[in-house]
Formats: C-alpha cells, structure tokens, sequence
C-alpha cells in the first residue's frame, strides 16, 4: 500500500468523471451547478435510505450475522429505489427550472437542453456515489498495510476501483436514459433503469462472511499506526 | 440588446450577501455588506429597478456569481481541510481555550458539560453582538478613522503572527528546518504584501487569495481553541443571530446597511471578499475604481450623471484612449476591442462580466470552514462526512444567491448554509457512515 496504489485506484475510479467533469462541465457555470444539486438528490436519498436501515437495525436483534446481512441487503435495495425516486425528483425540479430559464431567456431558448441535464444530473449521481463508496477506501490505501495479509483477496482496491468506475458511468448512463424515458413517457424503459440498478447492487456481494471478516480487520490493521 | 440588460442588472447584480467577518483573538465582529450599486448615483437606481425584465434575467445571470463564490469558498474548505488532516497541531488539545469561552468541556457528567457549553457559546455571541453594535455605533457617527485602525491591527495580527504559528506547525509536521532569517524574511514579505493587497490596491486575485488564507487561518484559530460541544453551539447560534441581525429591521447589521447606503459608501473592503474590484473607502483616484466598467461608455442613459463621480472618464475621453496604447493596462484594451465590436464580445472578457460581481462576507467563509474543517477532525476520521458537508454547504449558497437574485437586498449567507451543514454532518456522521461500512466490508455498490 503506497502512494502508488493511492494515485492508481483514485484514477481509476474517478479518471474519467474527472475527464468528463474537466472537458464538459467545467466551463459552463450552469452546468456545475446542476452537477453539485444532483450529487446533493443523491445524497438526499442515501440519508434516508441509511436512516431506514438504521432504524431496522436498531430494532432487530443485533447478534444474528445472518439476520445482519439480511438487513443489510434489504437496505441496499430500498437505497436503490430511493436513488431512483430522488433522481424522478430531480427530474421533475430540472424540468420546472428548464422553463424557467427558457422564459428569461431572449429567444424563449433554454441555454441547457434537457438532454444535456439529464448527463450533468447522471453525473452529479454518479460522481457523489463513487465518492462516498471509495474515498476511506483511498485514505486507508495511503497508509501502512498489506491487502489481503490474511488469505482473502489482495484485488480488494483494484475492485474496488474499478466497480465505482463502473457505477459511476452506470449513473451517468442511467441518468440521461431515465430523463429520456421520462420525457417520452416512456415507463417501461424507467422500470428496466430501476431494475438494471437493483441488478448490479444486488450482484456484486461477495459471499462468505469470513471474506468480510478479514477485509475488515485488513482495514483495521490498515489504521494501525506502527 | 445586452448593454440594456447589462445596465439593468447592475443594480441587482451588485447586491451583497452580508458578511460575518471574525477578528483574530477570537472577538467577533460583524461588518455588513451593503447594496453595492457599483457607485452609481441614487438617481439611475430609479430608473433600473423598475424594469420587470430585470427579475427573470438575474437568473441567467445568477449562474456565473454562484461559481464565482463556489470556487473561493471551495478553495479555503480545501486549505482548511488538508491543514487539518496533515498537521495536528490544529486538532490536539493542549488544554487552552479563548478567553471567550471560560468554561471547560471535560466534565464528568454529560449534563455537566452541556451546560458549560451552552454558557460558553452565550458568551462568545454575547460578545459577537456587543462587537457588532460598537462597530454600528462607530459607524453612525463617522469615526472611521477608529474603525480603519481596529481593522488594521486585526488583519495585522493574522497576516503576521497567526500565519507565522501556522508556517512554524507546518514546517514541524514536515521535519523541514529554516532558520529564523529566512522565516522572518518570508513572513515579511508575505505579511506586507497582504496588508497592500487588503487595505490599499494589490492585483485582484492577489487580493481575493490573500483574504481566502486569512479566512482559513481563522477558521483553524477556531477550531483549534473551540471546544467540541461549544463550537457547535456557536454555530448553530450564530446562523440564528445573522438572521436577525440582518432581516430584522432594528438588526445592527441591517442598520449598518442601510446607514452604508444613504451615505453611498461601500463597506470595508479588508472584511469582505468581492469577486470584482473592491471599491476602496476615499480612494482619491476615481479613474481606477472605474478600470473594470465597461457600462459608462456604453450606457446612453448615465453619462451626465456619471460626470461628476467618473474622473473625467467620458466616452470623448475614452476615445482619445485610442491612440495611447502602451500608457494603459490591459483592460482597458480588451474594451476599447469591445466597444470596437459591440456584437462580438468574447463572453471571457473579465471587465465585461464580472464587473456585476457578487460580494460574501469573510466570516461567511470562516464559519463555513470551520464547519467543514470540524467535520473532519471530529468526524472519526471519515472523509465522507467531510465531503457530505462541502456539498450541503455549496447547496446552501447556492439557495442563498438564488434568494439574493430574488430579493436583491442584503441576505445573511450563513442560516441556510449553516444549517444544511449541521443536518448533514450529525445524520452522515451517525447514520451514513455505519451504513456505508457495512457496504464497504461487503462489496455492495449502490
């Protein structure tokens, strides 16, 4: 774990949103703004989707691992669906507000299309999704510590890395064909977005417990300052 | 077409968020920010403020302020942040607090100390306030010449001691030895230039950069000196007291406003951080303050009143400009190109745009640095709290400007923001961060 593996897994994970948020983003004011208010929808959504996992922790009986990682699942799931809601929310708030801007502007022309939205949104979505699932990640990557020193896989960061990569522009995608299938009434093609999203979430869980076990006593060896 | 527009907006466009700026020592006070007209006369305020247009065009316009502010606020978060996380000085306990707040937090009950806080954060805004009406006072009747000096000892004290404690705990994290000639040396330098670029004229950016540091430099005295319960109570407490005193119509800071208004001053430009060119208190050359407006030439309606407050810098004169290259600076060639090609005007011209720029108090930037720089170190060292507080505090700006295009009166920036902060760092900090773990040790990506 070195500065190396710090500065490969953060450009792999975050290298292209970077590149995207540099070469199209970052000139237009506007669309900064509605990429910073669509990471907040998505942080919106992942705090009360926590706060109903939370509850549901709190009130089941905390010694089952099972029962845990039940819970755990039907958190993620629920974060899903309240991913999507918020990003409906969002859709709907982008939509008023494109109105808005078309009515003040000289030729009754929106400066930002709703296409165009609907990318910055995804985006937005995607950015704060990756962020939050890998930046402890990178932290810990900077310190002392061996990945995997006690048998489970020493891929840990690359994965992760590429699987926030992955959601990333998963996010980004789903985005712009969420907008478009809401635009055209479309609500099939949203149930399929919805039902693509709970796929990958629900996909990528490694199974036995003792793997987590000792990804999270990697993490902590990890802490641990000689 | 645009120009029209463009003069309209210079009345809305210039208002002000007001400022919270803190003196160093830990004694707050609180300078307003007024309705910056960019020295307009009263009379044309009138004329522009009456056009319906004006409204639904801020908008448009609104969207290049919320990033002028974004990227400076951004930038002291960074500093404050990365200070915090790499040099411990600011985020060890040596045991000392400010004066201000007397009473200690390591009590042995709970109760205990939730009341040594709340006394604690009394007192601080007790003082906040008393500051801010001796500040009103000095104000209303004039003795600007006190105020000038208390402002220069301030920023004084935090371009020279402050950032030489900061530079001595940066060179000990890093193990980098300097002798005490060259640290003087750099101090120096970097104490006078500031106090030139704050108090007197320095290059914009220089001048914005040099109070970003400033901000962040207080916003670490804070931290550091702040105990955990009390400095949240702070907060919480002053986003209140900001929105009294400036909404309410006896609030200190709305009468400083006001009072900053009728007499067509701008305020203390040291306390206030301008995206444009800050217009400084009897400034003797009125050429220079006008360097970066293109509206004169341009506007038909404001000549004669602009006259006698323009320094002679009329359209004739700006003619003549033609043939004086070389004796002028280089904005006033990028205008003279774009009064030659009104329709062709690069949208990346700075004198074009943002002369209609948008003002954020200092303390503003403080608090929300403090907030942000707290996050971090309070936070069981999880970086997604940090980040989830950056975001709700940019949203909250961005909420505040949007009210700022619509009300176009002075608005206190911290209420919104500050409290958007506070939600997000108590819910992420205890309900996202075990939720997120969990995903983590589990692979789960959502």
């Amino acid at each position: 774990m070195t500065v190396a593996v710090f500065f490969g897994c953060a450009f792999i994970a975050f290298g292209p949103a970077l590149a995207l948020f540099i070469f199209t983003i970052a000139r237009d004011p506007l669309r900064v703004i509605i990429l910073i208010a669509g990471a907040f929808f998505w942080l919106l959504s992942l705090l009360l989707s926590s706060l109903v996992w939370f509850i549901a922790v709190k009130a089941s009986r905390q010694e089952e691992a099972t029962a845990q990682k039940g819970l755990l699942i039907f958190g993620v799931m629920f974060s899903v669906v309240l991913q999507e809601v918020f990003r409906f929310a969002y859709y709907r708030l982008l939509r008023k507000a494109n109105e808005g801007l078309a009515a003040i502007s000289e030729e009754n022309l929106s400066p930002i299309s709703i296409r165009q939205m609907a990318y910055v949104a995804g985006l937005g979505f995607g950015i704060m999704s990756g962020a939050f699932s890998m930046i402890n990640i990178l932290s810990d990557s900077l310190g002392p510590g061996t990945v995997g020193i006690f048998g489970d896989s020493q891929y840990y960061f690359i994965t992760s890395a590429f699987m926030t990569l992955a959601m990333t522009l998963l996010h980004t995608f789903w985005g712009v064909v969420f907008f478009d299938s809401c635009e055209r009434n479309r609500w099939w093609a949203v149930a399929v977005v919805l039902s693509l999203h709970l796929l990958v979430s629900g996909l990528v869980s490694p199974s036995p417990s003792h793997r987590s076990r000792a990804v999270r006593t990697h993490n902590t060896c990890a802490d641990k300052r000689p | 077409m645009a120009d029209e527009y463009h003069q309209n907006n210079v009345s809305s466009e210039d208002t002000e968020t007001h400022c919270r700026p803190a003196e160093p020592g830990g004694a707050a006070v609180h300078v307003q920010g007024d309705t910056e007209l960019n020295g307009q006369p009263p009379s044309t305020r009138v004329i522009q403020a009456e056009d319906d247009d004006d409204e639904e065009l801020t908008l448009k316009y609104g969207a290049k302020h919320v990033i002028m502010l974004f990227v400076p606020v951004t930038l002291c978060m960074v500093v404050v942040v990365a200070t915090i996380k790499s040099v411990s000085f600011y985020t060890q306990n040596d045991g000392q607090q400010l004066i201000y707040t007397p009473f200690r937090e390591d009590t042995e009950t709970v109760g205990q100390r939730a009341l040594n806080s709340i006394l604690n954060a009394a007192i601080m805004i007790s003082v906040i306030v008393v500051m801010t009406l001796i500040l009103v006072l000095l104000y209303k009747y004039r003795c600007y010449k006190v105020i000038h000096g208390w402002l220069f000892i301030s920023s004084l004290l935090l371009l020279f001691f402050f950032s030489f404690i900061y530079l001595g705990e940066v060179f000990k994290t890093y193990n980098v030895a300097m002798d005490y000639l060259t640290l003087a040396v750099i101090i120096w330098n970097f104490g006078v230039v500031g106090m030139i670029c704050i108090h007197w004229k320095g290059p914009l950016r220089l001048q914005q950069a040099y109070l970003i540091m400033i901000s962040a430099l207080m916003a670490l005295v804070f931290i550091k000196y702040l105990p955990e319960w009390t400095a949240w109570l702070i907060l919480a407490v002053i986003s209140v007291y900001d929105l009294l005193a400036v909404l309410c119509p006896k609030g200190p800071l709305r009468i400083l406003v006001e009072t900053a208004q009728e007499r067509d001053e701008p305020i203390f430009p040291a306390l206030i951080y301008s995206s444009t060119m800050v217009w400084l208190v009897g400034m003797a050359d009125g050429r220079e303050n006008r360097k970066n407006k293109s509206s004169e030439p341009e506007s038909p309606a404001v000549p004669d009143q602009q006259a006698e407050d323009d320094g002679g810098f009329t359209t004739s004169w700006v003619g003549q400009q033609q043939h004086q290259l070389g004796n002028l600076q280089s904005t006033e060639d990028t205008r003279r190109e774009i009064q030659g090609m009104p329709s062709a005007r690069p949208s990346a011209n700075p004198s074009d745009d943002e002369e209609r720029g948008v003002k954020l108090g200092l303390g503003d930037f403080i608090f929300y640095s403090m907030l942000v720089g707290k996050a971090s170190a309070a936070a069981s060292g999880d970086w997604n709290t940090t980040l989830a507080c950056f975001v709700a505090i940019l949203i909250g700006l961005c909420l505040t400007l949007l009210l700022l295009a619509i009300f176009k009166k002075a608005l206190p920036a911290l209420p919104i923001s500050i409290t958007f902060g506070l939600v997000f760092y108590f819910a992420t900090d205890n309900l996202v961060r075990p939720f997120m773990d969990q995903l983590a040790v589990h692979q789960f990506y959502i």
